[in-house]
């Protein structure tokens, strides 16, 4: 279970969340939708640990862990994944290599057995598949010169092979048109289990027909300010954000 | 807190890992005195029992190096260098010279094995009597200290007519070989650092593949110091006869020493007709600590020659260790539609200082040469590109592309690129290409959600950006190499 408490933090000096309560068991999908710049990125960063991120107040249990404690690094290890809103270019890296390098660091801080290369390539096969990725994706650089969408299949299948145990998808709907769309839920709901938490973060409630949500949280002025079952998605694709004092559609 | 000052405190928390390989192996030396004069030049070439010609020659280069003055040109700082004030000769004491590797003393193989040759080679070194069926990749001409002590798998070449020896012993078994080709390349009054070497070079490395013949195995040299105060002068003479092929490595590691080391090799190479000569280099000396104190000073004059049509010479090199790097492996592209290339990856850290590049002289006709140079930073090192492209007269349709990238890592480091382009040709074809980049917060999180550690992630990102020039090393040394950068920027972020 994760359980985020009265979360509080600021960005140079701002504070961009300010008492975020929320929690999530295992099993479920929250989404969270909210307008731009409402926190929803920051959220997921510092759920994440990047650093530059003061945490000012609160507190998030992880599975019986303090989160905030960890490196970025052990918290993917203990199963955090985040699919980024803009994935990262890294030249010259291929994508396997890069792969294979993320799966085996996890599995030797965890005491596991690393894979060889033969193991690795059984892993991703199917689930390179599934995704409609081919060989040559996965001999390029990672994201370089990769369409949106590319992008957005490539996270999806780092999160499918990294089989984490709470994965949080930020906006990675954005730049879709709706056949990648289609292949990226798929892709995620594929991963749907009853020991797997998720958090699905989009601006439009569009992703929600495809990944649908037990349950919707609006995020504005770094709270969330309504929670609701999948019909909250569809109420504010029809009245917008305007309730939360935001001039802005869903 | 805004990323720039974060890279920065990253830097600045950086902690150096010990230089795995700061050891000394306990093996009685002969030294001669401190000193540099006209009879230490006779005590050297005494000691090797040289014809009166090559004493002539190092007296020559004695002679023009008195009259010389070292560089300052290159963008390097250092204290003045007391040549009076080094050993110039050092030997291992053996009673006779091994026959076999096990005749070699058992300190200097556990000393190869303190510096991870890799376990192929180290098979091979202890497998000389046992394993004549197998066929090695790689045959090991041992350079410790001064003198060549061990050299493996001389016989299966020589039934190939390949001479692979130290250069001391081609003196004796082809004088006219090394008579006719040493110093044809860089004549004994090309540089300052060339020229002293001509006159006091102790060992190195001779290489002879006949004509038409393709070498087997990849030859190796693994250079190492070893001597408090001993200046190295290694050099080496690699001849590829018509329509051969040679790939030859160099692999070097120093144990830790607080004075600074002056290591001046020299390396001619020639390639006649349609013979290819592959050079690469991994270097790995002592840079000093996160001070810059100790460390090897390296200045060493690499060139090639393609002497005949068709030919081509192509230098790799990863540069991580020394604490200031001086070296421009060239190429002189003679014959018509000769090649050069020069592939290099340099990584400077801490206080490290490189002033490195390379120069392709075009002379015939359609000779092209490629330059890709990776250079990164980190911590408070200083390095430069320093490259020449120069296109003669009758170079018809000559050709060049240079790529040279820099990869900074903090903000206290820096990177300067410095090309120089001659064109005496109006035909001739010259591109270049420079960019520069910073490892960014965002790719270093990238891969911290991913599970990699800071410095595996550094490592990775490193890694990719020199994968180029990486691809173009052998095999078994692109795994060291790949290995070399990450240890080589441990600590330098985080
Ligand atoms: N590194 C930063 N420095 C300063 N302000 C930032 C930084 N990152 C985000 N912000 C601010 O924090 C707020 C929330 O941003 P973000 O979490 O990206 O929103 P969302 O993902 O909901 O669009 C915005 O006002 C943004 O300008
Ligand atoms: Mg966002």
């Amino acid at each position: 279970m994760i359980e985020i408490k009265n979360l509080h933090a600021t960005v140079d000096g701002k504070e961009i969340l300010k008492g975020i309560d929320l929690t999530i068991r295992p099993g479920e999908v929250h989404a969270i939708m909210g307008p731009n710049g409402s926190g929803k990125s920051t959220l997921s960063y510092v759920l994440a640990g990047r650093e530059g991120y003061e945490i000012t107040k609160g507190s998030v249990n992880y599975f019986g862990q303090d989160l905030l404690a960890l490196e970025p690094e052990e918290r993917a290890a203990e199963g955090l994944f985040l699919a980024f809103q803009y994935p990262v270019e890294i030249p010259g890296v291929a994508n396997t290599t890069f792969l294979k390098s993320a799966i085996n660091a996890m599995r030797k801080r965890r005491g596991e057995s690393e894979l060889d290369a033969m193991q690795f390539l059984k892993h991703i096969r199917a689930k390179t598949k599934q995704l409609g990725m081919t060989d040559e994706m996965l001999k390029r650089a990672v994201n370089v010169g990769f369409s949106g969408g590319e992008k957005k299949r490539n996270e999806t299948l780092q999160m499918a092979v990294l089989e984490p145990k709470f994965a949080i998808l930020d906006e990675t709907d954005s730049g879709l048109d709706i056949d990648a769309l289609k292949i990226v839920a798929d892709g995620v709901n594929a991963l749907r289990s009853p020991e797997r938490s998720m958090l699905v973060i989009t601006h439009y409630q569009r992703l929600l027909d495809y990944i649908v949500p037990d349950y919707v949280h609006v995020l504005a002025h770094g709270r969330i300010q309504r929670s609701g079952g999948k019909e909250l998605a569809l109420e504010l694709e029809k009245n917008g954000y305007k309730e939360f004092g935001v001039d802005e559609a869903a | 807190m805004a990323a720039s000052t974060e890279t920065a405190d990253q830097v600045r928390a950086f902690t150096e890992k010990e230089y795995e390989y700061g050891f000394t192996t306990d093996i009685e030396s002969e030294v001669a005195p401190k000193g540099l004069n006209e009879d230490i030049i006779r005590f050297i070439s005494a000691k090797k029992e040289e014809p009166e010609w090559l004493l002539e020659w190092r007296l020559r280069a004695f002679q023009a190096w008195k009259a010389m003055e070292e560089p300052h040109w290159p963008a390097l700082t250092y204290g003045p260098i007391d040549y009076q004030d080094a050993h110039y000769y050092a030997a291992p004491k053996m009673k006779a010279k091994p026959k076999s590797l096990d005749e070699v003393d058992p300190e200097l193989l556990k000393t190869y094995a303190k510096l991870g040759i890799p376990l192929k080679e180290q098979a091979i070194l202890a497998g000389v009597e046992g394993t004549e069926g197998q066929s090695p990749a790689v045959a090991v001409d041992a350079v410790f200290d001064s003198v060549s002590v061990a050299t493996t798998y001389k016989a299966k070449l020589e039934e190939m007519g390949i001479i692979f020896c130290a250069i001391s012993e081609a003196v004796h078994k082809c004088p006219e070989l090394v008579r006719k080709y040493l110093g044809s390349v860089v004549p004994y009054t090309d540089n300052f650092f060339a020229t002293l070497n001509s006159a006091v070079f102790t060992d190195g490395s001779f290489v002879y593949i006949p004509k038409g013949v393709r070498c087997p195995m990849e030859l190796s040299t693994y250079f190492r110091i070893n001597q408090a105060n001993t200046g190295q002068f290694e050099r080496t003479l690699i001849i590829a006869d018509e329509g051969s092929y040679v790939s030859y490595l160099e692999g070097c590691t120093a144990p830790k020493r607080d004075e600074n080391q002056l290591h001046a090799a020299v390396v001619e190479l020639v390639a006649l007709d349609n013979a290819t000569i592959k050079y690469s280099t991994v270097q790995n000396w002592y840079p000093g600590d996160e001070n810059g104190v100790g460390g090897i000073y390296n200045f060493v004059t690499k060139r090639g020659a393609c002497r005949g049509v068709n030919s081509k010479i192509s230098w790799t090199q990863v540069e991580t260790g020394s604490a200031i790097t001086w070296k421009y492996p060239s190429c002189i592209l003679q014959g018509d539609n000769s090649v050069g290339e020069f592939y290099s990856v340099a990584i400077t850290n801490n206080r490290q200082q490189a002033d490195t590049g390379t120069k392709m002289i075009h002379i015939g006709r359609n000779t092209r040469s490629t330059i890709v140079s990776k250079g990164i930073s980190a911590g408070k090192a200083q390095q430069t590109y320093r490259g020449l492209v120069k296109i003669l007269p009758k170079a018809e349709g000559a050709r060049n592309h240079t790529q040279c990238d820099s990869l900074l890592i903090g903000d206290q480091c820096g990177a300067h690129t410095v090309p120089y382009i001659e064109s005496r040709n109006r035909s001739a074809r010259i591109e270049h290409e420079a960019t520069t980049a910073k490892i960014s917060e965002d790719q270093l999180f990238y891969c911290r959600q991913r599970g990699l550690a800071e410095e595996d992630a550094v490592s990775l990102i490193v890694n990719g950006f020199c994968k180029e020039v990486l691809k173009e090393l052998p095999m078994e040394f692109a795994v060291e190499a790949q290995k070399l950068v990450g240890i080589s920027l441990e600590g330098s972020v985080g």
